[in-house]
């Protein structure tokens, strides 16, 4: 298939783009990394009457280390942030999970920007943020605003984005001490959309005792699932094997929403789900400890 | 900056040449190397990113031709399978395919050799791990993988020698 017919412009400047969107309005897409965009547009599940390609603005690409975490620009490309070392250092969680996203000639284009703005529920990225707490700044001819990743994501591909808006960029709160990470998913084949999958963070006081956790899983949900009130079950107490036990299993019998479709079915969804989440709260509990 | 469904003049250089042409923005790269430029050595397979047939480099780093629109290489520079060696005269990537057997029917080899191309140049040394997470995003159904494995060990091999 082949993409149908739109206006191309490409502008060179932020100020250009936001003015093509605030003009065109919902007949109008941001073109990133198109990774997600232009499989759609071949399809033609997607046929946008315009294209706004923004991957003439410069510096919209950048990782930059600050205050309590780090900055990333929206054009940032997937393989910078698979060999940066600020990532490494600030967002390992992040860092570490960006080789096992698609493959390499799509972590060329595909962008930071454009995966969260694309909120496919079964990508890495928004269940990442959303794990971290990450805010987005989105920029219109308007104005500006910061929005956090939990309040970003309302559903399968829709965000709070305004037709007029661009997130320009992301901050990705560093973990305090003591804390640990994990993302655990299936796929039937490496890099491949994951089956089911969920991300976890954990910190612990000086004696052990859980004082703050997040489970967000992914590909179980219309958007990145939080399981908040699993989360709340883990703070207060000891990491033990019961409590692990506990917070799997309210996070997966009553926190998530899979669906059937010809790759898996939602009880098969749940049963990973299950065992993904007691995996990660493991491995998250051993990197807090020091262990990992 | 007007904007227009009608064509845009690009200018992009494939190979060290310099084309010009007029195209329509939804004009895939992949469809321009083939049909506007006739380099058919960049397959089409799937046309949403998944097959890896099509992958090309622009400006050395490899990319999906079937996820680009050809007006966004103004400027830039594309190599594609034509562009790394001849028939006479194959580069060392495709000399260890072709001595490690390396391929069968041929059709996912362009967009494996760009890729691997790209890949020994900040990767001299890989190991086999390495090699299979980079072919990772091409499929090939003939092979199994094993011989084009061997062929990217053996390249690297011949490229450290050379």
């Amino acid at each position: 298939m082949k993409p149908a017919p739109f206006e191309y412009y490409a502008p060179t400047t932020l100020d250009e783009a936001l003015s093509l969107l605030s003009e065109h309005g919902y007949d109008a897409k941001v073109l990133a990394g198109g990774q997600s965009l232009v499989p759609m547009m071949n399809f033609r599940i997607a046929q946008p009457a315009v294209l706004v390609d923004i991957n003439n603005i410069p510096d919209l690409a950048y990782i930059n280390a600050e205050e309590g975490g780090v900055r990333v620009g929206a054009l940032t490309r997937h393989h910078q942030s698979e060999a940066s070392p600020v990532m490494a250092q600030h967002a390992p969680l992040i860092y570490s999970t960006m080789p096992k996203i698609a493959y390499p000639q799509v972590r060329t284009r595909g962008t930071f920007g454009g995966s969260l703005s694309h909120a496919d529920p079964a990508a890495e990225l928004p269940t990442l943020t959303t794990t971290l707490d990450a805010k987005f700044r989105l920029v219109s001819q308007r104005g500006e605003r910061w929005v956090s990743a939990s309040e970003f994501f309302l559903g399968l591909y829709t965000t709070a984005l305004e037709p007029d808006e661009i997130l320009v960029e992301g901050f990705v709160p560093e973990l305090p001490p003591h804390s640990g990470w994990s993302l655990q998913e299936v796929n039937r084949r490496k890099h491949d959309f994951a089956l089911a999958g969920v991300a976890a963070v954990l910190t612990l006081d000086e004696n052990g005792i859980c004082q703050n956790a997040r489970l967000v899983f992914l590909s179980v949900g219309d958007h990145p699932m939080y399981a908040e009130r699993a989360s709340n079950l883990l703070k207060g107490q000891a990491v033990t094997p019961e409590a692990i036990r506990a917070a799997t299993e309210l996070a997966t019998t009553e926190e998530i929403d899979p669906g059937d479709d010809i790759h898996a079915t939602a009880d098969f969804r749940r049963h990973l789900a299950n065992t993904l989440c007691q995996r990660a709260i493991e491995q998250a509990h051993q990197r807090a400890q020091g262990k990992q | 900056m007007e904007a227009t469904t009608q064509k845009i003049e690009l200018s992009v250089t494939v190979n060290g040449t310099r084309y010009e042409r007029a195209v329509e923005p939804r004009m895939l790269l992949s469809d321009f190397l083939r049909h506007e430029i006739g380099l058919t050595g960049t397959h089409v397979g799937c046309e949403h990113g998944v097959c890896g047939a099509c992958s090309v480099l622009m400006d050395g780093e490899p990319v999906r031709s079937c996820l680009m629109f050809a007006v966004q290489t103004q400027g830039h520079e594309i190599t594609t399978v034509e562009g790394l060696g001849a028939v006479d005269a194959l580069s060392p990537v495709q000399q260890a395919f072709h001595e490690a057997h390396g391929l069968q029917c041929g059709f996912c080899t362009p967009g494996i050799l760009t890729t691997v191309t790209a890949f020994l140049e900040t990767n001299p040394n890989p190991s086999e791990e390495e090699v299979r997470e980079v072919i990772s995003g091409n499929l090939c159904r003939c092979t199994g993988y094993q011989h084009i494995v061997d062929a990217v060990l053996l390249a690297a091999k011949k490229k450290q020698a050379s």
